[in-house]
């Protein structure tokens, strides 16, 4: 029961006990430490997307009955939250390390004290708690239930056993770990400031990565994006989903990893409107709905053909 | 003695779900051990985040054998019951007696070991627990609130055999999740338990974690000469985040204190679940909270508390930004603007529409509580818009407080943030009441405006079920017109509240009735200023609009008023009806029994005798401060010798007026005084002449204790009345005079309650 089989002594573990990991090295760590467990190590999706579960190693792998294991960062955009590069904790693009785990290993909350552990958290030093937050994502119909998770008050990793996603229930639960790098970063690294973060050990800080970044697209984002287009490109995509679904081609069945790709575009194209106030209170509804409905098609369909795999 | 002890450990168990889970477990063993025959001294349920514990003595080690008795068919019935009965209880034939020609079957049930009842009763226990929410874990179809992962199952010092969703019982446990060894240990009973888990960093007792939590927190805070604000709500919930408590007294940068205290509290209680710490030489907020943490932390905090002040310093950094932003000129104007795209509810329509009937109501009240009318218009028009704000966006409770300081900031009258600030009020029995007159009237209006809003779309309170706060909000109103000395009617209220339903009329939207002589809608231009016919028409409008049920309807008509009155009965519109409010005759029916029945809730919580308040009740009346008068009244008199005499006398009138009414019917009208009557009729008739117009203008006034006792005084006539005649006299001129006589004197006995519902 006590199997302690999360003890990865690797090089970077021992370094984090004396200084504190870089913005790199703790991604490293982490994939060291899944890789460990058997984790697929991926590569972030290249479609925008406003949270890593909307990668389809999570939303699709996490249907049908195949086992499935796997690790990413993966950028996470947020127009609305743009802030000029001004504001020391709010990013319009930030980055998220997602694990899934399928189905969820029984020791898995030890599994994930184990990460904290590799990174440099000391669990006798830091009060970690587990907090009740039952996670929702009403775009992708997806639910599950478990915990944000708290040290020392801040909220660090987002820990749910999945029960449903595409508004169907899954027929194997999934273990989902999403850690805040930026946050967790700050954290380790004392700093209030998120553009002050080491983000090597070679004196290069998350600013001088990040900043103009963050500027030029919080410009675009609430200035300088042609909500006309935007609008045209959200119902292109939109259309498309149905079209790529129905149409005919040589394998024979539907091509539901493309038209899910056009799913996450209506969805950034939603978010890019909303962060120019072109969605009103009432409209607002009907496009979550509209996006949530193709997402359940493609899940739908998705995880009928897992199932004829 | 005997004792059980039943732990079931998993991973951390919701804050607020615990207490419940405690209470559901006590409940449904209970329950079930009953239900078995199976008897306890005691039995009682713990929690802490990782583990549900049952611990019972005094069970018996096994239950008596039984003979139970089950009836069956009788002889004479067909032979087909006889076999389904034989079946039912799996006997023959030759193992039944029969008993006064019935079947009957004697079922042996041998003695039976409460260690093999114990199992499935447990195994009933968890499967039918009632977890607000529940999940699965991995590849299993087994329910818990999080993953289970082990379960003891002590009885008597043995483990009983038992297994569920992958989990096999032991008698072994886990301590706290970072402090201690780490490894499991084993447990003999209840006392070892407690024991190992206290050796382990484990508090297992909810309210002894919470009382650790008060002392130690009062301890930190005394000692930086500040004190702890206490909020047991918070208190409950912390102790449910942790299994080994230590409270640290953390610093906030003196810079957020600029904020309201209210924002900081919040942000402090619902974010970051921290007590707010008050400086002991001023009585303010002072710039220090109190993180109660899980650990015994080897640099005895320092990190913790570091960790929760940046984090904290992070949220009041926000709070800053939107206190900022709120309080931009024309916030209030811009906040309206957007209360007309949120959505009050489904059926009702708009925040802002929600607004416009707060308004038609307050400005109905405002005379009546001497508020200026202009001013309470203006008040309830403000007092939603701060739901619009950022900061009440993001802490929801914080909704009027905020109002209030955001109309401090733009310089609006007092009288006007405090009605925006107070109009909530009271938000339950022990809060206080509004105190201005603008701010009563919009808190009346508020309320009025919730309960008519949900009766209208039949969203009344059933059962245990009340999901809008109905009943809080009819007590509410209940008590402002009490210890406010309102006198308002409620009807009237409702009929303004009908009225205001034009305001539903926009573009593209009209508002349609059907009456029973006419039917006609009213659109985006109803308002425009008419002629002779236009006023006529909107006179019958608005008094159809208290006729039938009011339809909101999608119209592509420019138009104003509209009526037909050529009632059409197969071509109403009102399938597609946008929104949909009943009747204003049926609404107003059920709102009055509505609040009847809360005031004499209020009443009987408050210790007034029950037969007084139906007595008071039957009297039609829908003045509710006259209702409660003429019940206190007849509380105070049936406490005196008045109140024996009204008895007394009431009875010996009613119990004839009865037993004659059976003969026929009762004649009406006033009593004459007959010229030959014996004295004791002609003394009666003359008391009865006196005091029939002085008890009137006694109920009058509402002086009903006066009016209570004039009548009393009327019981030596009245025994002497019946003692010196015979009633039912054989001249029927006689027999009817006197029954009129005791007739009206009933009547006049009724004045202030129907004394015949007294016992």
């Amino acid at each position: 029961m006590f199997a302690h089989n999360y003890n990865c002594v690797c090089i970077l573990m021992a370094k984090a006990t004396s200084t504190p990991l870089s913005f790199q090295d703790l991604i490293l760590t982490l994939h060291h430490y899944w890789s460990q467990q058997g984790c697929v190590i991926l590569q972030p999706y290249d479609v925008e997307v406003g949270a890593g579960t909307l990668h389809p190693a999570t939303v699709l792998r996490a249907l049908g009955k195949k086992p499935w294991k796997a690790a990413y960062v993966q950028p996470s955009r947020r127009p609305v939250d743009g802030r000029y590069g001004e504001n020391p904790n709010r990013l319009q693009h930030y980055y998220q390390y997602q694990v899934i785990l399928k189905p969820n290993p029984e020791n898995l909350q030890q599994l994930y004290l184990g990460s904290l552990e590799a990174i440099g958290l000391d669990t006798k030093v830091h009060d970690i708690r587990f907090v009740e937050d039952d996670w929702e994502n009403p775009t992708v119909g997806a639910w599950g239930l478990g915990w944000e998770v708290w040290c020392d008050g801040m909220e660090v990793t987002q820990f749910t056993y999945f029960q449903g996603v595409g508004g169907i229930e899954v027929d194997v639960v999934s273990g989902e770990l999403t850690y805040g790098l930026e946050r967790l970063a700050m954290y380790l690294q004392n700093v209030d400031n998120v553009y002050d973060l080491k983000f090597n050990n070679d004196g290069v800080t998350y600013g001088e990565v990040f900043r103009e970044q963050e500027r030029q697209f919080s410009a675009f984002n609430f200035e300088a994006s042609d909500v006309e287009t935007l609008k045209r490109q959200f119902e292109d995509m939109e259309r498309n989903v149905t079209r790529i679904l129905n149409t005919e081609n040589s394998l024979g069945y539907k091509l539901v990893l493309p038209a899910y790709d056009h799913v996450l575009k209506a969805s950034h194209l939603f978010n890019l409107m909303d962060a120019r106030g072109a969605i009103a209170v009432a409209e607002r509804q009907s496009y979550i709905g509209r996006i949530r409905d193709l997402c359940k098609a493609c899940a739908l369909e998705w995880a009928a053909q897992e199932e004829a795999r | 003695m005997t004792q059980l002890l039943i732990e079931l450990f998993s991973e951390e168990i919701p804050a607020r779900m615990q207490l419940g889970a405690a209470r559901d477990l006590e409940r449904l063993f209970d329950a079930r051990l009953k239900a078995q025959g199976i008897a306890y001294k005691s039995l009682k349920a713990y929690v802490s985040p990782r583990r549900l514990t049952l611990h019972a003595e005094g069970l018996p080690l096994e239950q008596a054998a039984i003979t139970e008795e089950v009836k069956g068919p009788k002889e004479s019935a067909p032979p087909q019951a006889l076999e389904g009965f034989l079946r039912k209880v799996g006997l023959t034939r030759e193992q039944l007696v029969i008993e006064n020609g019935v079947f009957i079957a004697r079922i042996e049930k041998p003695a039976k070991k409460t260690a093999d009842a114990l199992p499935d009763i447990l195994k009933d226990v968890i499967l039918s627990f009632p977890w607000p929410k529940s999940m699965r874990s991995g590849t299993s179809t087994f329910r818990w609130v999080r993953p289970l992962k082990r379960i003891i199952f002590l009885f008597d010092g043995q483990v009983l055999p038992f297994e569920i969703g992958g989990v096999t019982a032991s008698n072994i446990t886990e301590g706290h999740r970072f402090l201690g060894t780490g490894e499991p240990f084993e447990v003999t009973d209840f006392a070892s338990y407690k024991k190992g888990l206290k050796d382990n960093f484990v508090v297992l007792d909810h309210l002894e974690r919470q009382s650790i939590i008060l002392d130690k927190a009062h301890e930190v805070t005394a000692a930086a000469g500040c004190s702890l604000i206490e909020d047991h709500g918070l208190l409950e919930e912390v102790a449910g985040l942790n299994e080994w408590p230590v409270p640290l007294l953390g610093d906030m940068d003196e810079k957020f204190l600029s904020l309201p205290p209210e924002v900081i509290r919040t942000s402090m209680r619902t974010h970051q679940k921290y007590f707010a710490v008050r400086d002991l030489t001023n009585g303010k907020m002072a710039a220090k909270f109190v993180v109660v943490s899980n650990l015994k932390a080897s640099d005895k905090g320092a990190e913790i508390k570091r960790g929760n002040a940046k984090v904290l310093s992070a949220r009041l950094s926000d709070a800053v930004f939107f206190w900022s932003e709120d309080n931009r000129a024309g916030n209030f104007d811009a906040w309206n603007e957007k209360l007309k795209g949120v959505t009050f509810h489904a059926k009702l329509g708009t925040m802002a529409q929600r607004v416009e009937r707060i308004i038609a109501l307050a400005q109905k009240i405002a005379p009546v509580v001497r508020a200026d009318v202009s001013m309470t218009a203006d008040a309830a028009r403000l007092a939603k818009a701060d739901l619009a704000s950022q900061m009440v966006g993001e802490f929801p409770e914080l909704q009027g407080i905020m109002g209030g300081y955001y109309a401090e900031a733009a310089k609006l009258p007092r009288d006007i943030a405090d009605a925006v600030r107070d109009h909530y009020k009271p938000q339950g029995p022990s809060d206080s009441l509004p105190e201005g007159a603008v701010s009563v009237a919009v808190a009346l209006a508020d309320k009025i405006d919730t309960l008519t809003a949900f009766f209208a779309i039949d969203e009344k309170p059933t059962g245990s079920k009340d999901p809008y706060a109905l009943r809080r909000a009819a007590l509410g109103v209940l008590r402002i017109l009490r210890e406010h000395n309102v006198r308002l009617s409620l009807n009237d209220l409702l009929e303004t509240w009908y009225y205001s339903l034009l305001n539903y009329a926009g573009p593209k939207r009209a508002v349609y009735v059907d009456t029973d002589n006419w039917r006609g809608s009213a659109g985006p231009r109803w308002n425009h200023n008419g002629s002779t016919t236009y006023d006529n028409y909107l006179r019958d409008f608005r008094q159809g609009l208290l006729e039938s049920a009011v339809y909101v309807l999608e119209t592509d008509r420019d138009h104003d008023l509209d009526i037909t009155f050529e009632h059409v009965e197969n071509q109403t519109p009102v399938e597609n009806a946008l929104l949909t409010f009943r009747d204003y005759k049926t609404v107003s029916a059920e709102f009055n029994a509505f609040f009847a029945d809360r005031l004499k809730v209020m009443l009987k919580d408050e210790g007034v005798r029950f037969d007084a308040i139906e007595a008071g009740f039957a009297v039609a009346d829908t003045d509710i401060l006259r209702t409660v008068s003429r019940i206190r009244a007849l509380e105070t008199a049936l406490a005196s010798a008045d109140g024996d005499n009204l008895q007394a006398g009431f009875t010996r009138i009613n119990n004839i007026l009865n037993a004659e009414a059976k003969k026929g019917q009762l004649p009406e009208g006033q009593p004459a005084s007959l010229a030959d009557a014996p004295t004791v009729e002609a003394e009666l008739i003359r008391l009865f002449t006196v005091t029939q117009p002085a008890v009137q203008k006694l109920v009058a006034e509402e002086n009903y204790a006066a009016a209570l006792t004039a009548l009393a005084s009327l019981r030596p006539a009245i025994d002497a009345f019946l003692d010196g005649v015979l009633v039912n006299a054989e001249d029927a001129a006689i027999r009817d005079n006197r029954l009129k006589l005791l007739g009206s004197l009933r009547k006049l006995f009724g004045s202030v309650g129907d004394l015949s519902k007294l016992v």
